[in-house]
């Protein structure tokens, strides 16, 4: 292993994460639900399914940022990694995979954990480990 | 109250990405990249999140109410089943190939990313079908 130390941001990465979490505080306890992406948007796609004002404002929030931050600062770079059809395959496996296991990195990473949730832990495991092996599979030994 | 609350939580969720680099594609891969020049600063993502979150939890555990007078829903599932071992292991391997998990993918629809559309539109699909084979049957 070797650290990227250019590549390191660790107070600009800390205080985002205080603020992701403040977020997830905010929610559960002042709108008494879990702040989990996949669970807002897949809670959507159910015909009559609950709680649709809440979801919806909180996706009208997630979308405005870029557009509030704009008005002060350059938005940060983003380099993409993925392209055409693998970006195809990438959205399919991640919309069905966090559907089937209850939760993405916001849902089982910080909500799960911060409740200390065994099973948050078992899916944050599985896909931390998936995504070190993709990303160990596609750059070290495919090369690409 | 409750959609008010929930879309100041949205808008924090949002800055929160773009500062801490979650909705860089690349950084995301850098970080996921242990064999490779690693860079750990997605760590720091999680710790300061969790570092945040963990308190309003616990006392949320000991709460009936919320503030804006709701219902507490926390997830009451605690079985550690194949869907849930699957399910996150396909997330992995998707978060893995794009870079995107599903929060950045969404703030990048408003950073312009056309990638992040097609992203976004491929991972609704797979939602979709996920609540199509699971629907309740009559």
């Amino acid at each position: 292993m070797n650290i990227a130390w250019d590549a390191f941001t660790p107070w600009s990465s800390l205080a985002g994460g205080v603020l992701i979490g403040l977020s997830a505080a905010l929610l559960i306890l002042g709108s008494g639900r879990v702040a989990g992406i996949s669970g807002i948007v897949g809670g959507l796609l159910r015909p009559g399914g609950p709680d649709t004002t809440w979801r919806l404002a909180f996706l009208g929030g997630l979308l405005a940022a870029p557009l509030l931050w704009r008005l002060f600062a350059a938005l940060p770079e983003a380099q993409p990694v993925a392209g055409g059809g693998l970006l195809v395959v990438a959205g399919l496996l991640v919309g069905i995979g966090t559907r089937y296991g209850s939760g993405c990195t916001s849902g089982h990473g910080v909500c799960g954990l911060s409740r200390l949730s065994p099973r948050s832990l078992a899916a944050t495991l599985a896909f931390m480990g998936a995504g070190f092996a993709t990303v160990y599979v596609v750059r070290h030994l495919l090369g690409a | 109250m409750q959609a008010l609350i929930a879309l100041v939580a949205g808008l924090v969720f949002g800055i929160g990405l773009l500062l801490s680099g979650m909705a860089n594609p690349g950084k995301v891969v850098g970080f996921l990249d242990l064999a490779g020049n690693w860079d750990p600063s997605l760590a720091l993502v999680m710790a300061g999140a969790i570092g945040a979150a963990l308190p309003a939890f616990t006392l949320a555990k000991a709460r009936r109410q919320c503030w804006a007078g709701c219902d507490v829903a926390l997830p009451t599932a605690t079985r550690i089943d194949a869907p849930l071992v699957l399910g996150s292991l396909a997330f992995g391997v998707g978060w893995g190939l794009a870079g995107y998990c599903p929060g950045p993918a969404l703030v990048s629809l408003t950073m312009g990313s056309m990638s992040a559309v097609v992203f976004v539109v491929a991972m609704i699909a797979g939602m979709a079908i996920h609540a199509w084979l699971t629907r309740p049957r009559a």
